[in-house]
């Protein structure tokens, strides 16, 4: 039975996917659920551009088949912020400008959402290590690695 | 998506005898599918073979690492991430848990799967050279039984698995034998991360005054398969650790490996890449690999 029903939850809100069982998340969620946030770059797990939160771990959702977001829960950049206010990563990402064409900053805001809900103060390494997944051919990367130090409420430190 | 996708078929079950018996069917051509990490990106670049692939990623029976007086058996759904945040492995397989840490990103090691790097069988996968020193054994599991083998000699061949079409791998077993020896691993690729190797390299000694006792050594990406260098050990055993080894070291490990040239790098510098880095492990003890400290992440 190739092509099937999934339920899940996504950004809170029970949701219905149908597709083939083996689309890409990516797609299903771009067409069918109209959330657009989540980018294509890559199409093949090294750009991170497609990251959500898949039960609360960061995957590239260019790599997960239908079949796998099954009874998940799924957050995506549309989900990061509450109704009223934005997430303190993406304060971050503003007041930092760790952002240019945008196309990888749902994934990054994604990957530091990530981090910082399982190591609320990162060392440096860290940090380098959470990000290194998703690449940006704008910025260089300061910007956005100066975000994520602000994000957790530290200051750069010198390297 | 540049797939066909009518032309697949992907079940997941839930329990380990109904993808064993989807896999024994007698009409055949179900494969195994882990985390998806190589063959999604295979299917959109339109290289996934059509067919019908079974899903192990919903079968708790893969997954969980359990330890016992003589070692871990750890089920082959185990992530890269699941390695780097196990205290056990982290104490006692350093090797293993800096192969995870450089493989991909953190999306990447929430996905990819122990038993998926060695069932993929490519001979630039990361884990496996570690798992080799380790003296890893495999528990294969199909309808007809189980059995377990060494992992050592489980590559036959490019892509060539001592793997039937019905079989999967259950669980790999690492014995704790390898405490207080030195230990390495090291990644060479195009760039410090994010990159497929050229060369892979992990190995451990035996050493005590001054002289190397026993040793294995292991390498990716310089054969059709990741490979145990059993010459290179046999010629480095008993020998007094000093600037004479390495001639030895280089010369056996030509009856080892046989590097090609590919998109990825060159025969010649392969060669020379991995006999530095095994001669930079016998004589310079500052690049051995310690018990990697337990973090919260």
């Amino acid at each position: 039975m190739a092509d099937l029903t999934v339920t899940c939850r996504i950004n809170g809100q029970a949701a219905t996917l149908r597709g083939h069982s083996m689309a890409r998340l990516l797609d299903v969620l771009r067409r069918d659920a109209h959330l657009t946030g989540t980018k294509e770059g890559c199409g093949e797990g090294e750009c991170g551009a497609c990251s959500v939160l898949l039960d609360g771990r960061l995957v590239n959702s260019c790599l997960v088949p239908l079949v796998h977001a099954n009874g998940a829960e799924i957050v995506t950049i549309e989900g990061v912020a509450s109704a009223d206010r934005l997430h303190a990563v993406q304060e971050a990402f503003v007041a930092c400008g760790g952002a240019q064409c945008g196309i990888c900053t749902p994934g990054m805001v994604l990957a530091a959402v990530s981090l910082l809900a399982r190591t609320p103060r990162p060392t440096e390494d860290e940090t380098r290590a959470a990000l290194a997944g998703n690449l940006c051919r704008c910025t260089g990367y300061m910007r956005i690695f100066a975000a994520v130090v602000e994000a957790c409420g530290r200051t750069a430190e010198p390297s | 998506m540049r797939a066909f996708l009518p032309a697949y078929d992907l079940e997941a079950p839930e329990t380990l005898d109904a993808a064993l018996r989807l896999l024994s069917g007698g009409d055949g051509g179900w494969k195994p599918f882990a985390g998806g990490t190589d063959l999604m990106v295979l299917l959109e670049s339109g290289k996934l073979a059509p067919g019908r692939y079974v899903s192990l990623w919903d079968i708790e029976e893969l997954r969980g690492i359990t330890v016992s007086e003589d070692g871990v058996a750890i089920g082959a759904l185990t992530t890269y991430s699941d390695v780097l945040a196990h205290p056990v492995l982290r104490a006692d397989f350093p090797l293993v848990v800096r192969a995870a840490a450089e493989t991909g990103g953190v999306a990447t090691q929430n996905r990819g799967t122990l038993g998926g790097n060695i069932a993929n069988a490519s001979p630039a996968a990361d884990t496996p050279p570690a798992l080799l020193v380790y003296d890893a054994e495999l528990d294969i599991v199909s309808v007809r039984g189980t059995r377990r083998v060494p992992y050592d000699g489980f590559h036959k061949g490019y892509k060539v698995m001592d793997l039937a079409p019905d079989e999967i791998i259950r669980r790999i077993r690492l014995p704790f034998a390898r405490r207080g020896w030195r230990q390495a691993y090291r990644k060479v690729g195009t760039r410090r991360a994010q990159a497929i190797s050229k060369v892979c390299f992990a190995a451990a000694a035996d050493v005590r005054d001054g002289t190397l006792h026993d040793a294995r050594i292991a390498f990716g990406s310089v054969a059709p398969t990741v490979v145990r260098c059993h010459v290179t050990e046999h010629a480095l055993r008993g020998r007094r650790i000093d600037p004479g080894i390495a001639a030895v070291a280089r010369q056996a490990l030509t009856a080892d490996i046989a590097p090609i040239d590919d998109v990825r790098s060159t025969a010649r510098y392969r060669m020379r890449v991995a006999g530095n880095l095994l001669v930079d492990f016998l004589l310079n003890d500052d690049n051995s690999q310690r018990p990697t400290p337990n973090s919260q992440s």
